[in-house]
């Protein structure tokens, strides 16, 4: 696998999820990336960078245009410093949620995208990287 | 503080989303909507999602309060125009949006609303009639 492009993003605040939405919306444009596809990536990125804000108070992203077996993708590795998931198995159910929320973001992200992948430590912080290829498989 | 504007058309309130929603603005929306229910006894409201290209699990959330608390008002929300990218999304997500009407545009919208609220009025009718047939 070759990464062709680097970007990375602070998440402060609400109004920076807008603003990292467009910046992965232009790089699946820039890949070819259908609409559906691009729609699915988006959601599944808004769904981990909304947790990321609520639960860490934000954190950094990673946006990667990567390349494997002559195909072109999105990966996005959301980092961030907070109070980490004890148990991510019971994370990874839906309708399952610490917060007032309705528990769909992170099964719900490793739904829409090909390749879906969380590390967590309590105490530490949590690192969720997705992928999403071109043709969407 | 920026805002999305509720036009009153009748007895059907309006709403056009035209910018990608950010929390805030989101939740000022419902805010801004369940008020002017209660203003305006509005019967129905109509929320236009056409230019919206994400609509996340909180977004989601939104609507469904929307139509939620507008029915505890006696009004109800159909959401219109969402683009087919977005309902794939929507349904892999695991959002159905139960509880919320749609229709494919404003037009076909308000026809939803009005035979709604035209069924509503008719039901009304008749229990008023009722009583009237027992006294004869």
């Amino acid at each position: 696998m070759i990464v062709l492009n680097k970007d990375a993003m602070q998440i402060v605040r609400e109004q920076d999820v807008v603003l990292f939405r467009n910046r992965v919306r232009e790089y699946s444009t820039k890949i070819g990336m259908s609409l559906v596809n691009q729609t699915k990536l988006i959601t599944a990125a808004s769904e981990l960078v909304r947790n990321m804000l609520k639960y860490a108070n934000g954190g950094k992203v990673l946006i990667e245009v990567i390349s494997k077996n002559a195909q072109n993708g999105v990966r996005l590795t959301f980092t961030d410093e907070g109070p980490g998931i004890a148990d991510i198995q019971q994370a990874m159910k839906d309708g399952f949620s610490t917060g007032k929320s309705l528990g769909l973001g992170l099964p719900g992200a490793k739904r829409l995208v090909n390749e879906f992948e969380i590390q967590s430590k309590p105490g530490e912080g949590t690192r969720v990287t997705i992928t999403h290829w071109k043709n969407g498989r | 503080m920026e805002r999305i504007p509720i036009l009153k058309m009748g007895p059907f309130l309006l709403v056009t989303i035209q910018v990608d929603l950010y929390d805030r603005l989101a939740l000022s929306l419902e805010n801004d909507l369940i008020n002017m229910v209660s203003r305006t006894g509005a019967r129905g409201v109509l929320i236009d999602i056409s230019a919206v290209s994400i609509v996340d699990s909180f977004m989601g959330r939104i609507l469904g309060n929307i139509a939620s608390m507008s029915r505890i008002m006696d009004a109800e929300t159909v959401v219109v125009g969402m683009q087919p990218a977005v309902a794939i999304t929507l349904v892999e997500l695991g959002l159905t949006l139960q509880g919320v009407y749609t229709a494919l545009d404003v037009e076909k919208g308000m026809v939803l609303l009005q035979d709604k609220i035209g069924f509503d009025q008719l039901q009304e009718q008749d229990e008023e009639e009722e009583p009237d047939d027992r006294t004869e």
